[in-house]
């Protein structure tokens, strides 16, 4: 029943994408000087690629809505980059970061993408540091790694907390140096409002030039989507205000599937909200929980104390601290993956145990690090008799050292010093593993479409591990794209130049700015953010930690009901030609109350609990495991792929099933 | 808390702007000042007037998008965070706040509080990259041990986030603090040293033709940087310049 090829190359796992890469097409370099493609985002995927691309000799257009390529929200990642390449001597290999990405995603990854994801990581490291990424370094002079969860080795690579800047700045300076070349065309403050297909095919985007209101065609022979993911879709996120879902809902309105759209990434440790006019969350890296202890207290009335402002945490005593990760998670404590991490904390706090105002926050704790490093730190710089003073001093500047900009950043938000009293964290929407649906060739079900970065869906299953998404970023556009893009483009040697002046770009145009029209024209009852926090919080509340049938099925009503209104009666001030960012936000929430939607179509559909998609009608029942989420190989192994058909309720599914030939399916225990 | 707000008001780059008076209140001091911006926008909009266009994005302080000259300074009164991180809880009841662009030749207006920092896109692009390409052939990472102090340093200046404040600061309205971050991060770098003299000629150049002033060491821009970026990198680029001018 499946139209869906996944184009999965023949042959032993290890060797699968070497065999590929030596039998596709390729095209010459004088050829490649007649070939226009479109980047759409300049993220650390779209970035990339658009580099890459360009210097294989492409004319590349980039679209980002950012004014420069270097504001993109990979900028906002903070832990760091995994690599398999085993400088610790801890036993990584290829193999195991293949099976840790596998088993972390709960089994809903495509295998042969995630091994080729392990293969290349290694170069990814070489690559940015020839680059000039200042990666930290051990005091002899070679790279240093960290602990990241669910894994049991240290193979993640990062520049301080800001690991997911110094990468997209590699990619932005290897774009520059492109753009100095004139081999990349960059449209900053721009965006993509449609997608132009010409015989089936993708053949270029309508843009509106964001200062001037303009409408634009761009032509290109393939088009590649590396815009993102659509977190904020839940209106509240750790993405960024202008973060969202439209070229690749465009794209989906056009024929390309959405692949798992239910699987979404709700991070441990951010920010807890602080109130109503909050607009959006902060992380705070997973890479604190190598050194951070998460707890709550054990008693409800310390939990009473603590909200009433009587008791202060640091007053209670190891006893009477429940540090939950540790206690149900032995083997792999605070570092279990995300989505364990959000549940077990939601639990404790559903249980009554929050330790804010609110009652949705719970403690990361940095005593006992410093305490260690600290006389850790004196030791080796030889002090006899340190006072517990200076044992302290020396811990917090090593904590300082790894996290500073961390703790800097908590300290501004919060107003309290981590350093002497435990951050307050909850979970929050982070990530969206569920995307655009992409063969192995990473082509949409349009052809010359391509998918790329977090817009895509897959390499990370149901959950990603920490510090994989710079990983897969990077991967698809220094090492995947480049190779795989050349196979489509090489039947369009002597197509020529894509015009714009034929009727599929008219028609595009049109309806562009007949939607256009239509939002401007609302009858101007409630603004553009009523409406994305009303959808917010629907998605929170029913598509959020824990899902049900009936609370799903309320969320696809209430969605429909409040989409509808939107379109009758949303206000958007100024005029189209012109700077308008209620205008821009309108667009883009217009595609989010449709996502949502789908989403939760999704996630209905799916009743069975995996990574990060929890449905409570299916958790183990006995044993060991009791309360855990309950996986349903037998009807569920497949990535659900809809095609888009009028209404998100109308959607078709279509299903691709996994195969799993390396790996044998097994409950995830992080016990 | 209530306050007055005198905001920078300007419909786009070639028209007049003028500073306009707002009130606000039931400000909250967890409010950032950006969420604070959003209430006063939320307000505007349902009484039907234009709200007030600034740059923003990540909200977290690391992208660089938020500027503001906020009573004068750059990302307001608070040290070491961008504006959208500047928290609300740094004002009091019945304060009057002054909010402008960022201001320079080089930074035209494009609407309100939003200005174009393009020129800054084209000192990077000339030079502000390693020459190298993407072949999955690279060297191994560890081929290179780089000293640990050396590394840091160059990180330090790094994270850079290109958001203009050196140059608002800066009586001159000089880039010397934005150019020379990526300049020494570079030139600290084993990996930077085979351009290290077309480098820092091709950007102090393009820096100079985009109409930035010069650097007359007041400091300013040290001071109100978000991310700390030091002096000394400025230092550091006059040696680099100095040397690449002697070699030609």
């Amino acid at each position: 029943m499946s139209i869906l090829d996944s184009k999965i190359p023949e042959g032993p796992l290890a060797d699968k994408w070497t065999n590929h890469k030596n039998t596709i097409n390729l095209v010459n370099p004088a050829n490649k000087r007649n070939i226009d493609i479109i980047v759409v985002g300049t993220g650390l995927a779209g970035g990339s690629a658009a580099a890459s691309l360009a210097e294989l000799g492409y004319n590349v257009k980039t679209f980002c809505y950012q004014d420069s390529p270097r504001r993109a929200h990979s900028i906002a990642a903070q832990g760091g980059i995994n690599a398999a390449k085993n400088y610790q001597g801890d036993g990584d290999s290829d193999y195991r970061l293949f099976y840790d990405t596998v088993k972390g995603g709960d089994y809903r990854s495509r295998e042969a993408n995630v091994y080729r994801l392990a293969e290349v990581s290694g170069n990814i490291i070489d690559q940015c540091v020839a680059q000039g990424v200042p990666f930290a370094r051990e005091y002899g002079g070679l790279l240093d790694n960290r602990s990241f969860g669910g894994v049991l080795v240290s193979r993640t690579f990062y520049a301080k907390g800001q690991t997911g800047q110094q990468l997209l700045l590699g990619a932005y300076s290897a774009m520059n140096r492109q753009i100095n070349r004139g081999k990349i065309q960059a449209f900053n403050r721009h965006e993509m409002l449609d997608l132009v297909k010409v015989d089936g095919k993708a053949r270029g985007i309508i843009a509106r030039n964001l200062v001037t209101g303009e409408i634009e065609r761009h032509s290109a022979h393939a088009v590649v989507l590396a815009s993102g993911g659509y977190g904020n879709v839940f209106f509240l996120s750790t993405n960024a205000m202008g973060s969202n879902v439209m070229a690749a809902w465009r794209a989906h309105r056009r024929g390309a599937f959405f692949a798992n759209p239910c699987y979404t990434q709700i991070h441990p440790t951010c920010i807890p909200v602080s109130g109503d006019h909050q607009s959006k969350l902060t992380l705070m890296s997973e890479s604190l929980r190598n050194d951070g202890r998460i707890w709550v207290p054990k008693r409800k009335e310390d939990v009473e104390a603590i909200r009433a402002g009587k008791l202060k945490p640091t007053q209670l005593s190891e006893e009477e601290r429940d540090y939950y990760l540790e206690r149900r998670y032995p083997a792999f404590g605070n570092l279990v993956p995300r989505d364990v991490a959000s549940r077990a904390a939601k639990e404790r706090c559903d249980a009554g145990f929050g330790v804010n105002k609110t009652g949705e926050a719970v403690y990361l704790d940095f005593a006992s690090a410093i305490q260690r490093y600290g006389k850790e730190k004196a030791l080796t710089s030889g002090m006899h008799n340190p006072s517990a003073a200076e044992i302290t001093k020396l811990g917090e500047e090593v904590i300082e050292s790894k996290y500073g900009n961390l703790f800097q950043m908590y300290e501004k938000i919060v107003d309290a010093n981590p350093y002497k009293t435990p951050m307050m964290i909850y979970p929050a929407v982070h990530y969206t593993m569920g995307g655009l649906w992409v063969d192995y060739n990473l082509q949409t079900t349009i052809p010359g479409c391509y998918a790329a970065g977090e817009a895509n869906f897959s390499d990370h299953g149901a959950n990603r591990l920490g510090a994989s998404a710079l990983m897969q970023g990077l991967a698809d556009g220094y090492f995947v794209l480049p190779y795989t893009i050349g196979d489509y483009l090489s039947q369009d040697i002597r197509t020529g130049k894509i015009p714009t002046d034929t009727p599929e770009f008219d028609q595009a145009e049109k309806e562009v700015k007949d939607r256009i029209e239509k939002l401007m024209n609302g009858s101007g009852e409630h603004s553009v953010d009523y409406y994305h926090k009303k959808l917010g919080k629907i998605m929170w509340n029913k598509c959020g930690m824990s899902r049900n049938e009936k609370e799903l099925k309320e969320a696809i009503e209430e969605i429909a009901v409040l989409r509808e209104d939107f379109w009758k009666n949303v206000k958007v001030p100024g005029t189209i030609n012109s700077m308008n960012p209620e205008l821009e936000k309108a667009g883009r929430v217009a595609d989010f109350l449709e996502l949502g939607e789908l989403f939760a179509k999704d996630a209905l559909h799916r009743n069975e609990s995996c990574g990060g998609h929890f449905r409570e009608e299916s958790v183990e029942q006995s044993g060991e495991q009791k309360g855990e989420a309950l996986r349903d190989d037998k009807n569920f192994k497949y990535v659900a792929a809809w095609e888009y058909k009028g209404e998100p309720k109308d959607a078709e599914l279509h299903k691709e099933d996994l195969v799993f030939e390396n790996i044998e399916l097994k409950t995830r225990s992080y016990k | 808390m209530n306050l007055t707000l005198k905001i920078w008001r300007q419909s786009d780059a070639n028209s007049k702007g003028k500073l306009v008076d707002y009130n606000i209140s039931g400000v909250e001091g967890d409010m950032s000042f950006l969420e604070m911006l959003d209430v006063l926008n939320e307000d505007l909009i349902n009484k039907g007037e234009e709200p007030v266009v600034f740059d923003h994005d990540c909200r977290e302080g690391i992208c660089g998008a938020c500027s503001l000259q906020i009573n004068g300074e750059p990302h307001g009164p608070d040290r070491l965070i961008t504006t959208c991180q500047l928290h609300m809880r740094k004002f009091n009841d019945g304060d009057t706040i002054y909010i402008e662009p960022f201001r320079a030749k080089a930074f035209p207006v494009v609407k309100d509080l939003m200005v174009d920092r393009s020129s800054f896109e084209r000192i990077q692009q000339a030079g502000g990259y390693i020459s190298v390409n993407t072949s999955g052939n690279t060297q191994d990472a560890n081929a290179i041990p780089i000293r640990k102090e050396d590394a840091d340093e160059a990180m330090d200046a790094a994270t850079c986030i290109g958001c203009g404040a050196c140059v608002a600061a800066c009586k001159n309205a000089s880039a010397m603090l934005f150019t020379s971050a990526k300049v020494s991060q570079f030139a600290l770098l084993p990996q930077g040293q085979v351009e290290a003299t077309e480098r820092v000629l091709a950007m102090v150049n393009q820096m100079d033709e985009e109409g930035f002033g010069n650097c007359t060491n007041t400091g300013a821009c040290e001071i109100e940087c978000p991310k700390g970026i030091s002096l000394e990198n400025i230092a550091r680029m006059n040696r680099e310049y100095l040397k690449a001018s002697m070699k030609g």
